[in-house]
């Protein structure tokens, strides 16, 4: 009987810029199904926050209700976390947000918890664009009560028990660009060649950073006729690689000339992409969505950074807060006195 | 790289470290099983099938096992698998009732030259077979070197005592012991189908050229004379002021023997450093732990006399420096030769192979190095193709496991040479492979690898020790602290076996695996995919188990160093592409089954 994970480890695990080893931003053993899409997308995480050097207390991890909401608990263990309601995990996070600019924060979200019951909240989370990662673990079905299809199940994708959708699926990616999110990516969870970087791209991110991420459930959606199990989703995959480069550092991946992309983002680090045609702008909103509705339309999954404004505006500079934590203002700031208030009661005369 | 082929059983045997590590590949970690588990009979007879002598293993034992044990890899100090082997002699109930007594005779006549372990463990493995096996000894009783060389308080004589009688007892086997032979020509005519010697390396080296040898001689003693003197009750007592010359384990035991026959001052004495000195490091802290000083990097000089008797020795003192090809000189230092008082010296430098009994024209050719020329290392026949060599007087000293290792092979060596068969195609050993799956997160080994630190041997107290050479000095573990050590094991025999056409490239074991040994990636050249794992695998010693081909082009890579066998591959897979398969591994023998299993 196991659900325990020995202590020892690799004596020679490579360290990061922080002298922290993967392990150190490891979390509890899953208690999801052996070979859940969810756990692939916590280890990619886990690998992203190592290869990035992010110290772990330095993070906070959001989640609503589910599956894919369950898993904070098995990836950074070190971190801060906290699972809200069914769909309600953007206020909790817009609230974070603007509490504490400085924190890291992580968004898991399931098609559930995104599509449907959280829907109304996603989008003005988009709309406001809250500097965060939000990660959607997709299979197209409700896992956690027996695999009834949920709103981005692909029409005539055909269930575990022999019924076949007859509504089209809502994409997440295509609505998250139309909504205006400066971030917008689509990876699958078994390959993690593509989603790490993905991740360190989304983190660096200053701004709503969206990665809708095919993530197959194993229990309920792994047979023959599911449109998102892992061999359907391998078979259809357009996946264009990318490579996330951190500021300082050499790059070192050689893609054919006029295939690819460099991306500076805001801190000086680059993601440098490869594309899936030579006219393709990843910095064009409207070529992304006409790509995505293409590729959509041949039945392929297409995978990679769709879209990126790397200049956006987020939320707290929008909004012009204050450019440090509320925790770390004294009494002096937040409470100026009278002098100050007859200042401003002044000025509005 | 070539996928993996599994089903050649010296894969799998290879990543059981300590069972491929002994030369008689005990299943180690069976065994230990079977100690958690309190059934100490059952875990003595299979080690009783494959070394002859656990009780005398489990106090005396080299232990190579131990440097390669898995778990000195991923922590400081590996199972203590000797001592637990004792654990399982010290525990067991009366065995005797499921030992195997000799067989139906067969016709079939071999003598057996010295009854040291080699030739004991080619008659267990015979005698059941029916062969009349004549067992010749220049002592009153067998054991060869295991009761000349090795002290009583490390190997009470009962001990030794009981498990050369579980041999002699099956039938089959006549004792001719008080007998040296001298004339291997004489042997040949006596109509043995077949001989084996297994006479040990029995000359221990000299110094004939030092100054002041001969006339010092009467308190000069080769060491492993002076212990079989001592073993025999030929001596018993030394002086007070005693030097030994040497750094091997018979260095060892001959200063430690030495305190209790009246030594008080007793050191050892060795040319080399410290840390290159042959003897174990365990044999080295209990000499240090009787209060004997090492004394390294001295040369002997000269012995000198007063009046025409022994006071001492001198010595050069000398600095070990490596060549680039590894080889060491030791160079003198420009200092004065050192000088050590004592009443006797005992040398204990090393040991050679002599066959004064063996005329040159029996056939039997020796190499220059005094060891009979072999025409296979694994037949263990000689020149003569009637005479077989095994033990010590095969090549060289080596340990007791060495020589039962060696009695097994020759043992089928000469069933076959006595059945008119080809020596040269030996029978398959005897492997099983099987699935321990009981539930989603339940295996029918314990799989979790626990912290518990080595346990440590309790001794006798060093006052008491010294007064008796019969009293044992190591207590051996009480049974929960050899449950504690058991349960230390990483069960290297369970498997994980993996079948690539299952394997849906979740990723779930990867991300799971506790040491990060397994990767899926593009496949390569072995160099270039060790550089590539998770974490680069740099110890070329332990092999890469390589997958076929998997739906995405890729390939598993699993670098078998690190593993702990501890199923969590397995556990998370949901197609059971991974299963953890108990892997036994029996080496052949001339008898594949000795002990009924229970």
């Amino acid at each position: 009987m196991s659900y325990i994970k020995p202590d020892f480890q690799h004596p020679r695990l490579p360290k990061n810029a922080l002298g922290y080893t993967v392990t150190d931003y490891d979390g509890a053993i899953s208690t999801l199904c052996a070979g859940c899409g969810h756990d692939s997308i916590s280890g990619a995480i886990r690998n992203a926050c190592f290869l990035s050097s992010i110290p772990p207390h330095r993070i906070a991890k959001l989640s609503g209700i589910g599956c894919s909401s369950k898993t904070p608990t098995y990836f950074l263990g070190k971190s801060h976390g906290f699972n809200s309601v069914h769909g309600r995990m953007p206020s909790v996070a817009t609230g974070a947000s603007v509490a504490n600019r400085d924190l890291i924060y992580i968004g898991i979200s399931g098609d559930g918890d995104t599509a449907s019951i959280g829907m109304g909240q996603f989008l003005h989370l988009i709309r406001r664009n809250v500097n965060m990662t939000y990660i959607v673990a997709n299979n197209g079905c409700y896992g956690l009560t027996k695999g009834q299809d949920s709103a981005t199940a692909d029409l005539g994708s055909i269930s575990k028990y022999g019924h076949e959708n007859s509504f089209d699926g809502i994409d997440l990616a295509s609505l998250a660009l139309l909504q205006g999110a400066s971030f917008v990516a689509r990876s699958f969870s078994g390959d993690k060649e593509q989603l790490e970087p993905l991740i360190r791209g989304a983190i660096a991110h200053k701004g709503f950073a969206f990665i809708d991420v095919v993530s197959p459930c194993v229990t309920f959606a792994n047979h023959v006729g599911s449109t998102k199990s892992y061999s359907a989703t391998r078979e259809n995959l357009d996946a264009m690689p990318l490579d996330f480069v951190p500021m300082r550092e050499e790059i070192r991946t050689q893609y054919e000339a006029g295939t690819s992309q460099a991306v500076t983002m805001h801190d000086g680090s680059v993601i440098h992409l490869h594309k899936a045609s030579r006219n393709y702008q990843t910095e064009n909103r409207n070529e992304a969505l006409k790509v995505l509705q293409d590729s959509q339309e041949e039945g392929r999954i297409l995978t990679g950074l769709l879209y990126i404004d790397p200049n956006s505006q987020d939320l707290n500079q929008v909004l012009k807060l204050a450019s440090r934590p509320l925790n770390e203002l004294g009494m002096d700031e937040l409470c100026p006195g009278s002098r100050v208030l007859n200042s401003i009661n002044e000025g509005l005369r | 790289m070539k996928p993996t082929d599994i089903t050649d059983p010296e894969y799998f045997h290879k990543v059981v470290d300590c069972q491929y590590a002994c030369p008689a590949h005990t299943p180690v970690p069976a065994y230990i099983r079977l100690i958690a588990q309190q059934k100490y009979t059952d875990a003595y007879l299979i080690n009783w099938e494959s070394n002859v002598f656990p009780g005398v293993l489990g106090r005396t034992c080299d232990r190579p096992c131990e440097p390669a044990c898995r778990r000195g890899r991923v922590e400081e100090e590996p199972v203590a698998i000797c001592r637990l082997k004792r654990v399982a002699a010290d525990f067991k109930d009366d065995i005797k009732q499921f030992l195997p007594k000799a067989g139906i005779p067969n016709g079939k006549k071999v003598a057996l030259v010295g009854a040291g372990p080699a030739s004991l463990a080619v008659a267990r493995d015979l005698a059941p077979l029916g062969y009349e096996l004549h067992l010749y000894d220049e002592h009153a009783k067998g054991g060869g070197f295991m009761r000349s060389q090795i002290p009583s308080f490390r190997l009470p004589e009962t001990v030794l005592d009981e498990e050369i009688g579980y041999i002699l007892d099956m039938g089959g086997i006549t004792t001719i012991f008080e007998t040296y032979i001298d004339s291997m020509a004489d042997l040949l005519t006596k109509g043995y189908d077949a001989i084996f010697v297994g006479c040990g390396a029995p000359r221990g080296r000299d110094l004939p050229k030092l100054p002041g040898r001969k006339e010092a001689d009467a308190n000069i003693h080769i060491g492993i004379n002076w212990l079989a003197n001592v073993a025999f009750e030929h001596t018993d007592k030394i002086g007070k002021r005693v030097i030994v010359l040497g750094g091997g384990n018979t260095a060892m035991d001959c200063c430690r023997t030495s305190m209790r026959l009246g030594g008080e001052d007793v050191k050892v004495i060795v040319r080399s450093p410290f840390e290159d000195m042959k003897a174990s490091p365990w044999e080295k802290e209990d000499a240090m732990h009787e209060g004997i000083p090492i004394i390294d990097n001295h040369v002997p000089k000269e012995f000198v006399l007063e009046n025409g008797k022994l006071v001492g020795m001198t010595f050069t003192k000398v600095e070990a420096v490596y060549g680039d090809d590894g080889r060491r000189d030791l160079v003198p230092v420009d200092e004065e030769p050192v000088f050590f008082p004592c009443d006797d010296v005992l040398m204990a430098i090393g040991q050679e192979n002599a066959f004064p009994w063996i005329e040159k024209d029996t056939g039997i050719r020796f190499t220059s190095w005094g060891t009979p020329i072999i025409n296979d290392d694994k037949t263990f026949q000689s020149t003569r193709k009637e005479v077989f060599f095994g033990g010590d007087a095969a090549f060289g000293p080596s340990n007791i496991i060495t020589a039962v290792a060696h009695g097994h092979q020759a043992a089928v060596s000469i069933d076959l040479y006595c059945q008119g068969k080809d020596i040269s195609k030996r029978p398959a050993p005897y492997v099983n492979l099987v699935s321990q799956k009981m539930g989603i997160h339940e295996w029918s080994y314990d799989s979790v690898p626990i912290t518990d630190k080595r346990e440590i041997v309790p001794l006798v107290d060093t006052a008491k020790a010294l007064k008796d050479r019969a009293i044992e000095v190591e207590l051996g573990f009480d049974a929960e602290a050899a449950f504690i050590e058991a349960e230390r094991c990483l069960n290297c025999d369970a498997q994980t076996v993996f079948v690539a056409d299952q394997c849906i490239e979740c990723d779930a074991c990867t991300d799971i695996c506790p040491t990060s040994c397994i990767s899926f990636l593009k496949n390569g050249p072995e160099a270039e995919l060790r550089e590539r794992l998770l974490v680069p695998a740099e110890n070329l010693e332990q092999d890469l188990y390589v997958s076929e081909k998997l739906e995405t082009g890729k390939v598993m890579v699993k670098d078998e160093d690190m593993c702990l066998h501890c199923g969590l591959c397995a556990e998370r897979c949901p197609t059971a592409a991974w299963d953890m398969q108990m892997f036994y591994y029996n080496v052949t023998k001339a008898t594949p089954s000795l002990v009924e299993s229970r």
